[in-house]
């Protein structure tokens, strides 16, 4: 099998690809970027949490234009994922207002990306709808 | 008037559009000079110059400077997203309440025409094709457009959007209506970009950008520069009755940045900061909402416009799309908002535009808006946000001389 890296380091890939978010150990803050401190309690310690895959749009847009390379339209979307917010776009669906509606239910999938010249395969996230 | 208090003596914006024949210095000395010749002072008179210029690099202050008068004054040339300008303005009044000077000149310009949607380029990575994390996030590609957006038009439909979840009737079509609106209050405006009546029907099947914001529903990319001279209570008592009476007093002056909330790391929460700003300005100002005789507020993006009715309190929590529906936004309604069409028609030179709704709002106070005068005008509200964020909010009243 190929090798394969995350787009971004807070996916964990594997049998149940899921998202990881520095909590804050004070004040419970969950982030998903290297951390300096925290922006609430400016607390310094950090434990890694696992994110819910499971989630509700709380709010979306269908963006028609992009950089080179993505594809659009494309649904962005903020999903709260069991409390936490969580950034990422919907995808096995249309992307029309018909199809991607706010409180949708959703659950985190993996998609994937590319492959570069070392054969290494990028796999991303989304959201799809649960049906 | 109290001594301490702080005031416009003079402010103008130029005409908001292309000037393809004029560089963001002839712009901002435009309207700095027209800005110093209304309120009937020169360069000599100023102890202190603020000025912003977001996309043109820095230095703008001194640039400016040598073009209109070398006095030696401080410059101070601030950067504040979209609130640039209002930034501008806030840091005169706060050397002119640190008792450092008198008076000082703000100003904000910007070169925009044909720049496209903000926000929308993305940074390609290197040549070479070989994934490696990088950044805070250990991104291995670029993740605007592949993890949400960063595009302008797009952060802010989900701001709107999230509004509608949140309290539900925040319709495409109530989107498209608020557009309607300041598009229609555009006529009125000579020194708007655009100044053309447009229809829901036209609005809505007008090109797509990033849903519920179709174009006319996003804020007009274009050239234009805004400034004004501020002076002290006291410094104004020794100049001539007609200066004293064309004086607006700014009665609030409010910058805020973003608290830390849940979820304000991934989407930007434009609320928690122009709520608070609001609140600290109607506090300053010992007024309410309900005194305002209008209201410029920042509407980059239709979705925008409905959350701010919220965040300014002119509305009920949760009752902006009832607020839109009842009229008041209206000219002719209890609250009118964005009389100059706003950011949607009038355009959106980013560091001028905290600097034209505050004249704007002073236009009216003066009673010198011609055709589309709120009749009556003695208090008004200006607000900008700048994502990343920042918030400035200017109350204004009609001097009583
Ligand atoms: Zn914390």
């Amino acid at each position: 099998m190929s090798k394969q890296i995350p787009v971004v380091d807070y996916l964990v890939l594997g049998d149940s690809p899921h998202l990881v978010a520095h909590e804050c150990t004070s004040c419970g803050a969950r982030f998903f970027d290297r951390r300096n401190a925290c922006a609430g309690c400016f607390g310094t310690t950090f434990k890694p949490v696992s994110i819910a895959t499971d989630g509700e749009v709380r709010a979306f847009t269908i963006v028609a234009f992009a950089a080179p390379g993505v594809a659009v339209p494309f649904v962005s979307a903020v999903v709260d994922c069991g409390g936490t917010s969580v950034r990422g776009n919907i995808i096995n669906t249309e992307p029309d207002p018909d199809h991607v509606k706010l409180s949708m239910k959703v659950r985190l999938v993996t998609t994937s990306i590319g492959t570069d010249d070392d054969g290494t395969e990028a796999i991303g996230f989304g959201f799809e709808p649960i049906s | 008037m109290a001594s301490d208090d702080i005031w416009i003596l003079g402010i103008k914006m130029t005409k908001f559009g292309k000037h393809a024949d004029k560089d963001t210095v002839d712009l901002a000395a435009e309207a700095a000079m027209a800005a110093m010749a209304d309120g009937g002072v020169t360069m000599a008179d100023m102890g202190v110059l603020a000025a912003g210029c977001l996309m043109g690099g820095g230095g703008l202050g001194q640039q400016l400077q040598k073009q209109i008068g070398q006095t030696g004054i401080p410059v101070y040339n601030v950067s504040n997203a979209c609130a640039t300008g209002a930034t501008a303005l806030r840091t005169v009044i706060m050397a002119l309440k640190a008792g450092e000077c008198d008076m000082g000149l703000a100003v904000g310009v910007e070169k925009l025409a044909g720049a496209g949607l903000l926000g929308a380029g993305g940074k390609p990575k290197s040549d070479k094709n070989v994934y490696e994390p990088s950044g805070r996030y250990g991104a291995v590609v670029p993740t605007d457009g592949r993890i949400g957006t960063d595009n302008m038009p797009g952060v802010f439909a989900q701001v709107g959007m999230e509004y509608g979840h949140k309290y539900g009737g925040a319709t495409f079509e109530l989107f498209a209506k608020i557009s309607e609106k300041n598009h229609m209050h555009s006529t009125l405006n000579p020194l708007a970009a655009y100044s053309k009546a447009m229809s829901l029907e036209q609005i809505m099947g007008d090109m797509m950008i990033a849903y519920p914001n179709t174009r006319p529903m996003c804020s007009a990319n274009c050239d234009g520069a805004a400034a004004a001279v501020l002076v002290t209570g006291a410094k104004l008592k020794t100049l001539s009755l007609e200066q004293q009476r064309r004086a607006v007093k700014v009665s609030a002056s409010v910058l805020t940045s973003d608290p830390y909330e849940e979820a304000c790391q991934i989407l930007p929460n434009v609320n928690t900061l122009t709520r608070r700003a609001a609140k600290q300005a109607y506090e300053q100002a010992g007024v309410g909402p309900s005194d305002l005789n209008l209201v410029e507020l920042h509407d980059c993006f239709a979705t925008a416009e409905l959350v701010h009715y919220d965040n300014l309190m002119l509305c009920e929590e949760g009752g902006a799309v009832d607020f839109f529906n009842s009229g008041a936004p209206f000219r002719d309604g209890a609250r009118p908002v964005n009389v100059s069409g706003g950011l949607q028609s009038k355009g959106h030179p980013i560091a001028a535009t905290g600097i034209a709704n505050v004249w704007e709002v002073c236009h009216h106070l003066r009673g010198e808006a011609g055709p589309r005068q709120i009749e009556g005008a003695k208090v008004g509200l200006a607000h900008v946000i700048g994502l990343g964020s920042a918030c400035g909010i200017h109350i204004l009243e009609k001097s009583a001389a």
